[in-house]
């Protein structure tokens, strides 16, 4: 019987398996950053242990940084402790860490790509359950707890139990107007929140093969929104054409070498998943979420569910509940509803190629008075990519505020936060309570369709801004 | 790590489903580098009107002193979301040693059991009849058989966890002892990597 993708890759990186408990996975890449690491080294060095593979893991500040005026210091004292504190523990560890002010400073899955750190058929960790973007190029990428990220600095290993694997087809050709978000936004809303947990997903299909690899990450980064450990998809000539010449990518020979080993990286077609699911992407529509978890997504036109087509008793009270924290009605049309800001940025959509859809959209127009625009390169080298080409201007002349790189808006933690009770068309992958800042009302959606409500000021289908 | 083995215990129950880590723990309160303290801030804005202890929210479970215990009981697909280990740190700081749910989303599950935390997975129907005990009913959970009891009908479960787990739970253990112990089997590992 042929294998899975991930089986391949998990049988390579197998250690051993525990008789009736985990298996021990060896770890290729371990990206760590400041808010999931510091009680890890403290850890380590409580049990007087060094970093057994220092070499192997690369730090970053993203969460819990400003995104203005990264050169002066951290107004906040907790965290400008917290940030210093990697900075100290990665110099006493021989940790190569991109902190603030330098070039290669960014969202932590967003730099690792751009760099060439994240390679096809390595097992890459974080502390952070967004490392599943990593598996866009073919990896086993997945975040982890603090506990295991002291794991994989103590033995660059860590203990799990093997997931059951997915695989989600999406045949045929996208709508216009229709972004991978979209796609994510409506495999979520299709299998639930919790729809995949247990699972490894494998993304296929002729949908899948025709995007990006900026697309892709931005599927395969909210996996885990369904509880899947992560996502991956099998690697071909859009990922080894990305991934030439960038910075730690092999070179020359070696890389010859290299893109032969990674042709090997795919499911055989005699591999048997535990799930199968099939989707055709001319069912997808611009998404756009009306509740507190990704799962709660519709079409743009479509309206939010009554109460009375729900069977289930516990998703009843969750819907309840959902709209009334987002303060809509069952029944009701998002479409028109005004916004009072826009964010664009986060692990899911931050790359350029985000925000060249976004200056699609937005080229000779001016956002809406009544708007508040956030747009947030995912990198420094985004930022500098971004000014290359022209784009920040147009965002300037539209409007938009260009902040700089790191997490900002998208979980409420750092200085950029969503006032309580103002909606946000973000498109960030949580749209929890809270999520944005204390009562912050959160519509995920593609940013496509963010740019459109940024010009219009309410809830708008980008196509017809496209027409 | 403290050693887990019986618990019996009256339960706080939480009967939202899909309870994600982000309000068992705000990230605003993720700046701290220790693993102390966390859990004064539990599900912080459930709690509180305007993040403020002087307006606790009364309808709010844990703000009802009649209910107390150290099993937190909760609706479906508890933990999911973010892999902040600061959810886990949280609800033991606050003196939970177990959460029974009827799914658990899987980081936060490991993430429990990297603490000492046990999570319990009973089926729904008996998540149900929890729910439906009154206030004050005690529940005993035995690590060691793997059960989950109704004290006052007997009613039992029995609940999944791998040899591995209980053997580190029942004796306070955790999976950074065992990978230490194995680091020559890493060494050699490593050489068959090219």
């Amino acid at each position: 019987m042929g294998k899975t993708l991930f089986e391949k890759i998990w049988e390579k990186h197998l250690v051993k398996s525990i008789p009736d408990g985990p298996d021990v996975i060896y770890i290729d890449k371990h990206f760590i950053h400041e808010v999931t690491s510091p009680q890890a080294f403290s850890g380590i060095e409580k049990r007087g242990q060094q970093i057994f593979r220092p070499l192997k893991t690369v730090a970053t500040a993203d969460h819990n940084v400003p995104t203005i005026n990264q050169h002066l210091p951290i107004v906040e004292e907790l965290s400008r402790l917290q940030v210093q504190k990697l900075v100290d523990n990665c110099k006493k560890h021989q940790i190569e860490l991109y902190g603030l002010g330098h070039p290669f400073q960014g969202i932590v899955h967003v730099i690792g790509p751009e760099l060439g750190i994240t390679q096809p058929g390595m097992t890459i960790v974080c502390g952070d359950s967004h490392t599943s973007t990593h598996g866009a190029f073919g990896s086993i990428a997945f975040g982890i707890g603090t506990s295991e990220v002291e794991m994989v600095f103590a033995s660059q290993c860590i203990l799990q139990n093997k997931p059951k694997v997915m695989r989600i087809n999406v045949e045929g050709e996208l709508n216009k107007g229709v972004v991978s978000k979209d796609i994510i936004l409506y495999i979520i809303s299709k299998i639930s929140a919790s729809g995949a947990t247990g699972y490894f997903v494998e993304y296929a299909g002729s949908a899948i093969r025709s995007l990006s690899m900026e697309a892709r990450m931005t599927i395969c980064n909210m996996s885990i929104e369904m509880g899947a450990r992560g996502g991956m998809i099998a690697p071909d000539e859009t990922t080894f054409e990305y991934m030439k010449n960038r910075l730690f990518a092999p070179k020359e020979d070696a890389w010859d070498e290299k893109v032969e080993e990674w042709k090997k990286l795919y499911s055989d077609e005699d591999a048997v998943f535990d799930k199968e699911i099939n989707i055709k992407a001319e069912e997808i529509e611009p998404m756009i979420t009306y509740g507190t978890n990704p799962g709660l997504g519709i079409t743009i036109n479509a309206n939010v569910p009554t109460v009375e087509s729900i069977s289930d008793e516990g998703e009843r009270k969750n819907l309840i509940k959902a709209l009334e924290y987002m303060g809509l009605t069952a029944g009701q049309s998002l479409k028109g509803m005004p916004v009072q800001n826009v964010f664009i940025g986060s692990c899911t959509n931050s790359r350029i190629e985000d925000l060249r859809l976004v200056a699609s959209v937005i080229k000779g127009r001016k956002k809406n008075e009544n708007v508040n625009v956030m747009i947030v390169p995912g990198s420094q080298q985004v930022a500098a990519q971004l000014s290359a080409e022209g784009l920040d201007v147009i965002f300037t002349d539209a409007g938009f505020k260009i902040r700089q790189a790191g997490c900002s808006a998208c979980l409420g933690m750092n200085e950029d936060k969503v006032p309580a009770g103002e909606y946000c068309i973000s498109t960030s992958n949580r749209n929890f309570e809270g999520r944005q800042g204390a009562g912050s009302r959160t519509l995920l959606a593609s940013p496509l369709t963010a740019a459109a409500a940024a010009i219009t000021g309410v809830v708008t289908d980008v196509r017809e801004l496209l027409n | 790590m403290k050693p887990l083995k019986n618990i019996q215990s009256t339960f706080i129950p939480l009967t939202e489903e899909n309870i994600d880590t982000d309000q068992i723990i705000p990230a605003r309160f993720l700046k701290s580098t220790s693993r102390e303290g966390f859990g004064k801030n539990l599900f912080r804005d459930w709690r509180y009107y305007h993040n403020d202890e002087a307006q606790p929210k009364a309808g709010f479970i844990l703000n009802k002193p009649e209910y107390n215990g150290s099993i937190l009981v909760a609706g479906k697909n508890f933990g999911c979301g973010s892999s902040r280990e600061h959810a886990a740190w949280s609800l033991l700081d606050y003196g939970f040693n177990v959460v029974v749910s009827s799914f658990f989303a899987d980081i936060f599950k490991n993430n429990a059991l990297n603490n000492g935390v046990l999570p319990v997975q009973v089926s729904d129907k008996f998540l149900q009849k929890i729910f439906a005990l009154e206030n004050g009913s005690t529940l005993s959970v035995d690590l060691e058989k793997q059960t989950i009891t109704i004290d006052a009908t007997g009613e039992q479960e029995k609940f999944d966890i791998n040899n591995y787990k209980k053997t580190c739970l029942l004796n306070g253990y955790d999976d950074i002892d065992y990978l230490l112990s194995i680091k020559q089997d890493i060494i050699n590992f490593e050489k068959t990597l090219a």
